[in-house]
């Protein structure tokens, strides 16, 4: 009795707006989570029940989504890694991406006219990787020069806002230089149109090629952060620049080759776009720019490997969120709104017992609890029984799907899959 | 003192609002003009146009001449071109087109082209209802400007004609009533993607003897009617459409794994896409990295009939369908046939046409300026005179009329084509003219499924 009341005293002290934020979160949280578990486990049931995609198709969008995600990944590290060392997101870095392509596009096309993009492909192949990786990190190191050096003691809000005019500058210079049509990449060499056999999963070539590409380079990235003298200065300078400075690291030549190795990064992911989609212009980075900083920040900005995951994660999840949303038109049996019901309960019961011990951080959670589970028992008991919802054109919502996940996702754990650091503080 | 003016301030803005209203609801009706030579003029309700002894007829053009679907209307925009020169003064006065609009290819284009267009219209001091400025306007291109443009056009008393809008909804619903978007004063001389719908499934069902099919527009206006149309037209035949999906147009989104394995997953024998590039390309390219969809056979329409996107190779073996283009000797009350059309067009331009409606787009034009000769009234002085309602009643009256793409009759919404849709086999992705001209399929109508 006593309890209860301090707990009602304590909710009528709370202010109603922090009240209501808490609350609306957490209904959110529970709407997600909800619709998740159906698409999820409708996905499943219609699977089993045949009426799904065929184990085929399953091997192509995960081997698609794949693709698509280390391609991402590549282009996340270069943001993380500026954000590791200068603390701010360069925004250009999609541009920087987008010159490793146009490159990369332009090397290919006097090899494929030159008749060596068939004859001897993989020296082709090397020739435009290398002039692609070198004209997107010259790039990264012109922009660190001429828009970021000089604003390197101003508060971060300025060079992010100078990076983003970058952005537009690189965009429309290459629209001048290249025009403002889509152009064409080579038809590539016959081996990587058909479809390579992998452990007897036949997968198709470029999409292979695309993934080892970006997985030699990542290791590499590793190896070189991890494991080389100045990948030791890079992670000394983003734990801190002024104590990596006083024990003898040029700060400045870190923090040009973070942008180098970043661009060069980029360059990779420019190039394997162009390869894999065929199709270059002058706005090629801006989408997968944007897409792969938020892959960055998924992941933990400023940790490698969360970037990588980050990238591999958004793939995935634009490859097969159509289909996985499919699976709400899975029609919801009375066991699994039984179910849903007993949840529900336990939730009312929770929600009680939290709002009893009257912690004031979690009262809203506690509020939403018991009004949720109270929903949840009405819904799963008489609307959740039989209830199927078609979405038409699911296809045009993946990127719509993918982003709410993330929502999800940072909402559940904002700092990302695997937190934000570039480098371990090490303190013994 | 201040609670008197603050009693007096709502009377005030009451009595200026009840003359306002006054004045708007006053004088609609029609004032008669009498003329020294006892002819009388007697404008509509939509009042008239006055051209000046001298002085050129105006009439403008809304065409998407910028961006990606740039050579769609540039093309149109020199068959408007060709068309003035061909037909030459409208009793007595030269025709002048202005400035070309930018439709944009989207509802902002049209929206804000139609604005700049009616902002040139000037009332004439003294008159009630009389104007000087455009009588008509030739455009849009793309479906989805003409949306945005229509209603401005059609309340403004103007009218508006193209040669390449095919989405349904301007002019009718598949029930042979008056479209969603549907305005009096709009004409097309341009098929009824309805028509083009109806034809693919037709082709699809009778001719390739397929049950099981797809479709994949992008939300646009244009892709979504024509891909309506035909998954209709194929359920009425009896077929399945198993799939029917959208895609994202962007050219930032290259990745179609997930529309590609949702259209596997229906498992269709034919899909029809009838969108534009760079989506297009992308899905004909990716298509086929996904399982299931290696037996397909793929059908694109007039919007991706275009060379770049036919000399991908993947394209090898897909049908096209689009406006039949083989005009042959029909001739244009201007006199010139579809060969002296291309043969002036090239001599003018230097270069072949690189689209498909600028014939559709020079009868539009001459249809134009052959009705407003037709209801003219010419003052004594030399003054031109044209009534909007009898332009628009004239324009709706026509039958019979000669044009290089066929004989245009135009019926109560505003369909005046010679509708002929002819399906092509794309059989060699490095020989593209022996493409366009390898038609496997052809059919004509009247006034497509009205009623």
């Amino acid at each position: 009795m006593t309890t209860s009341n301090t707990a009602l005293r304590r909710i009528l002290a709370l202010d109603a707006p922090t009240l209501a934020v808490d609350f609306f979160l957490f209904a959110l949280k529970m709407f997600l989570l909800f619709v998740a578990v159906w698409a999820v486990a409708g996905t499943i049931a219609l699977q089993v029940a045949g009426e799904g995609l065929p184990a085929d198709a399953w091997r192509d969008v995960v081997v698609g989504g794949l693709a698509q995600g280390f391609m991402y990944g590549l282009i996340a590290l270069g943001y993380s890694m500026v954000y590791g060392v200068l603390g701010f997101i360069n925004f250009a870095h999609g541009e920087v991406f987008m010159a490793g392509g146009m490159t990369g596009y332009l090397v290919a096309d006097a090899l494929f006219d030159a008749g060596m993009w068939e004859s001897a492909f993989l020296l082709a192949f090397g020739i435009v990787l290398l002039t692609a990786v070198v004209s997107s990190s010259v790039m990264a190191v012109l922009i660190e020069r001429i828009a970021y050096r000089p604003l390197r003691g101003a508060p971060r809000l300025i060079p992010l806002i100078t990076s983003i005019g970058m952005s537009f500058f690189i965009q429309y210079a290459v629209r001048g230089l290249v025009g403002e049509s889509f152009q064409t990449f080579p038809q590539l060499p016959v081996g990587l149109q058909e479809r390579v056999s992998i452990l007897g999963v036949e997968i198709e070539g470029i999409k292979l090629f695309v993934i080892c590409t970006a997985i030699v380079s990542m290791i590499g990235l590793w190896a070189f952060v991890n494991r080389s003298k100045t990948g030791r200065a890079i992670r000394a300078v983003s734990e801190d620049k002024e104590i990596a400075g006083l024990m003898g690291i040029d700060v400045n030549r870190v923090i040009v080759t973070t942008f180098a190795v970043g661009g060069a990064m980029a360059g990779v992911a420019g190039l394997l776009w162009a390869m894999l989609f065929r199709k270059v212009y002058f706005l090629t980075g801006f989408l997968p720019g944007i897409k792969a900083f938020t892959a960055a920040v998924l992941g933990g900005i400023g940790n490698l490997v969360g970037a990588m995951l980050g990238g591999v994660t958004l793939g995935l999840l634009e490859a097969s969120g159509p289909t996985l949303i499919g699976g709400l038109r899975w029609q919801i049996p009375a066991w699994a709104g039984v179910a849903v019901s007993i949840i529900a309960v336990g939730g009312v019961v929770l929600g009680l017992r939290i709002v009893r011990r009257a912690e004031p951080g979690r009262l809203g959670a506690g509020l939403g609890y018991v009004l949720f589970g109270a929903v949840g028992l009405v819904l799963g008991l008489l609307v959740l029984p039989g209830s199927t919802v078609t979405i038409p054109g699911a296809a045009q919502l993946k990127d719509m799907i993918a982003f709410i996940v993330l929502i999800g996702v940072l909402m559940i754990r904002p700092i990302g899959l695997l937190g934000e650091r570039l480098a371990v503080e090490e303190r013994v | 003192m201040s609670r008197r003016i603050n009693i007096f301030r709502p009377l005030g803005v009451l009595l200026i609002v009840l003359a306002l209203v006054a004045v708007a609801c006053g004088d609609d009706d029609a004032v008669t003009t009498t003329t020294g030579g006892g002819d009388t003029f007697t404008p509509g309700a939509l009042g008239y146009i006055e051209v000046a002894p001298g002085a050129p007829l105006e009439i403008r053009a809304l065409q998407s001449i910028s961006g990606d679907t740039s050579f769609l209307g540039t093309d149109q925009v020199r068959g408007v071109e060709l068309a003035i020169a061909d037909y030459g003064d409208v009793a007595g006065h030269s025709v002048s087109l202005g400035t070309v609009e930018d439709d944009l290819c989207s509802a902002e284009g049209g929206q804000a082209g139609a604005q700049n267009i009616l902002a040139q219209l000037a009332p004439i001091a003294g008159t009630d209802n009389g104007f000087t400025g455009p009588l008509g306007v030739i455009g849009t291109t793309c479906s989805g400007a003409a949306r945005a443009a229509l209603p401005l056009l059609s309340a403004a008393g103007s009218v508006l004609i193209s040669g390449s809008n095919t989405g349904p909804s301007m002019t009718q619903s598949p029930f042979g009533t008056a479209g969603e978007n549907y305005a009096p004063g709009y004409y097309r001389t341009a098929h009824n993607d309805l028509f083009q719908g109806g034809a693919v499934a037709r082709f699809a069902y009778n001719v390739l003897g397929v049950r099981t099919v797809g479709a994949i527009h992008d939300g646009d206006p244009y892709t979504d009617g024509l891909a309506t149309a035909f998954a209709d037209a194929f359920t009425e035949l009896g077929g399945t459409v198993s799939v029917y999906t959208a895609t994202i147009a962007d050219p930032g989104d290259t990745d179609k794994t997930a529309v590609l394995t949702e259209v596997a997953a229906g498992a269709p024998e034919l899909v029809f896409f009838p969108i534009f590039q760079p989506a297009g390309d992308f899905i004909i390219q990716q298509a086929g990295g996904i399982a299931g969809l290696e037996d397909v056979i793929w059908v694109g329409a007039d919007g991706i009939l275009v060379d770049d996107f036919l000399a991908i190779p993947e394209t090898e073996g897909m049908y096209f369908s689009g406006p039949d283009l083989r005009f042959g000797t029909n001739t244009s009350l201007t006199g010139k046939s579809y060969n002296d059309f291309l043969a002036d067009y090239e001599a003018a331009y230097g270069l072949t046409p690189p689209a498909a409606f600028h014939a559709h787009t020079y009868d539009a034009t001459v249809l134009l300026l052959s009705t407003i000769e037709a209801i003219a009234f010419e003052e004594p002085d030399g003054t031109l005179k044209i009534d909007r309602q009898a332009l628009r009643d004239a324009l709706t009256a026509t039958s019979g009329f000669a044009g290089v793409t066929g004989t245009l009759s135009c019926d109560a919404f505003g369909d005046c084509a010679s509708q002929t849709i002819s399906i092509i086999h794309h059989e060699d992705p490095s020989d593209i003219a022996a493409s366009k001209a390898n038609v496997v399929y052809s059919e004509a109508a009247g006034v497509a499924a009205a009623g």
